[in-house]
């Protein structure tokens, strides 16, 4: 069939299953999130949190998901039509295809382009246009400022985040995920590179606008910032694409600082899991215990502090990287 | 790689039609972004994945955000688009545009002529080689780009300075405001 031999066709086969079964697998896993946080800000919050719904409530996201595929889908009349629905897929496409350069385990993983930091860093950027889209083409004035106020903050986050990663690639040497979770097998990533793993940790947090870098939804001020407008399926997007982004950036954090799959006794996968989960956690802990900051203080905090912590960061471990070789 | 490499191309030159057509500015804008997402794809069909993603970096996702974050401030409406399409008007770019076509022709029958014995092959050249070249035999173009960037960086504090009275007349009003009280 077109050529190709039967040994060709089974590895298109075995890698189509393998895309598919980690698609769904991590938006399962999102989709849980909304349980697990709902949980744990219980916990953290001294109340319950949902616990109805079957075992520990963990049918609640059943329930959250039917409840939001039978909601009305309502497109305000003066929104821009085409770009009020594009603006909702772009969040979920750009996160879904990050996850095609994370290395799993030794074997699992979509791809190893040789430029697997740089395609994340691509996608992530090309994430800040679901938002900016939303906030414009709903025509409302508080979704405008959400999506103004997004612009600026995520435009100037990745600049760090880009810049705190330069250390970890000078260290492996490639771009490659996989090679850089090999050339940990001595030394995870966090013992040298720790400035460089907080500035990443705030920015991923402030890239996935989650709290306390959630000004852009920030509800005091500005209802619900750029989807206010959003409802049904569409919303889902937009939540499901925001617990996806915590999935992406804790699986980003374990690959790039915690050595990814590597790990005594227990399987690769196990140990991923477990990292990736920890940072899950973390990031619901954030949402917790964290207040937001005004948004001069998240600008001038961003430029005036991580900005040179990252650029002396990446100089002295060039400096090291030299003098080593 | 060539199937990609043509597609690619395809899409940049009708995208690229669409941002000069389009009357709605936004609209324009996200034709704009395909355009540049399909020139990286060109770029890496022809074996150039890191220029590839720096196009994706650089200009799809600062350069153009910043593009659609000042567009959006500027209130268009149905008016604006109506005075936007009646600048479009065939019969103001259809002769220009018969006769660049005609020197498209031209062009690209000459160069159909041509033997370069180029071909796309899509043998990826890497980040170490890039990097190579670029502070080997390009260092002087890396630093003079990095002077305008410095020069562009010291304008853009200096226009956005906070604007305050010089020293002598802040002085004044604060003896003034202290005689006061």
């Amino acid at each position: 069939m077109f050529g190709l031999s039967f040994d060709q066709l089974l590895d298109i086969a075995l890698t189509a299953f393998e895309t598919i079964a980690i698609l769904l697998a991590v938006v399962i896993a999102a989709a849980l999130l909304i349980w697990v946080e709902r949980r744990l800000l219980g916990v953290w919050q001294d109340r319950y949190g949902p616990n109805r719904v079957g075992p520990f409530g963990i049918l609640q996201v059943a329930a959250d998901m039917i409840k939001i595929f039978f909601k009305e889908d309502w497109i305000p009349p003066f929104a821009d039509k085409t770009v009020f629905v594009i603006a909702p897929a772009i969040i979920m496409f750009t996160t879904l295809m990050a996850f095609a350069v994370v290395p799993f385990t030794e074997t699992i993983g979509v791809v190893d382009l040789n430029i697997g930091l740089l395609f994340i860093l691509a996608m992530s950027s090309l994430g800040v246009y679901s938002v900016i889209l939303a906030g414009w083409s709903s025509d409302n004035k508080y979704a405008l400022l959400g999506g103004m106020r997004t612009a600026a903050q995520m435009i100037s986050y990745e600049v760090f985040m880009g810049l705190s990663l330069l250390g970890v690639v000078l260290l492996a040497g490639s771009f490659d995920m996989r090679v850089i979770v090999e050339s940990q097998a001595g030394m995870w990533n966090i013992i040298p590179q720790f400035p460089a793993f907080v500035i990443f940790l705030i920015a991923g947090c402030a890239e996935i606008h989650r709290a306390p870098f959630d000004l852009p939804e920030a509800e005091q001020e500005l209802t619900a910032g750029y989807h206010t407008e959003y409802s049904g399926m569409k919303f889902g997007m937009f939540f499901v694409g925001e617990y996806l982004g915590i999935v992406l950036i804790s699986c980003l954090i374990t690959v790039l600082f915690f050595g990814g799959w590597l790990g005594p006794i227990l399987p690769g996968f196990v140990w991923f899991a477990l990292k990736a989960g920890f940072f899950v956690c973390f990031f619901v802990l954030l949402r917790a215990a964290t207040v937001r900051p005004r948004y001069d203080q998240l600008m001038s905090f961003g430029w005036k502090i991580l900005l040179p912590i990252a650029l002396v960061n990446v100089a002295i471990t060039g400096a090291v990287v030299v003098a080593m070789a | 790689m060539e199937i990609a490499f043509y597609t690619a191309a395809i899409v940049a030159v009708a995208a690229t039609m669409r941002v000069i057509t389009c009357a709605n500015a936004v609209h324009a804008l996200l034709y704009l972004i395909t355009s540049l997402l399909a020139v990286a794809v060109v770029f890496y069909a022809l074996g150039a994945p890191f220029a590839a993603a720096l196009e994706v970096i650089v200009y799809a996702g600062a350069i153009m955000v910043l593009f659609v974050f000042v567009v959006m401030m500027l209130n268009f409406n149905a008016e604006t688009t109506q005075r936007e399409r009646s600048w479009l008007a065939p019969r103001l770019w259809a002769g220009p545009g018969v006769l660049g076509l005609v020197l498209l022709g031209v062009v690209a029958v000459a160069l159909g002529g041509v033997e370069s014995g180029a071909h796309i092959d899509g043998t990826p050249l890497n980040a170490r080689e890039i990097g190579m070249q670029m502070f080997g035999p390009y260092v002087l173009v890396v630093e003079l780009a990095a002077f305008v960037l410095l020069a562009a960086l010291v304008v853009a504090a200096h226009l956005g300075r906070e604007e305050r009275p010089p020293d002598h007349v802040k002085t004044a009003r604060e003896g003034r405001n202290a005689r006061k009280s």
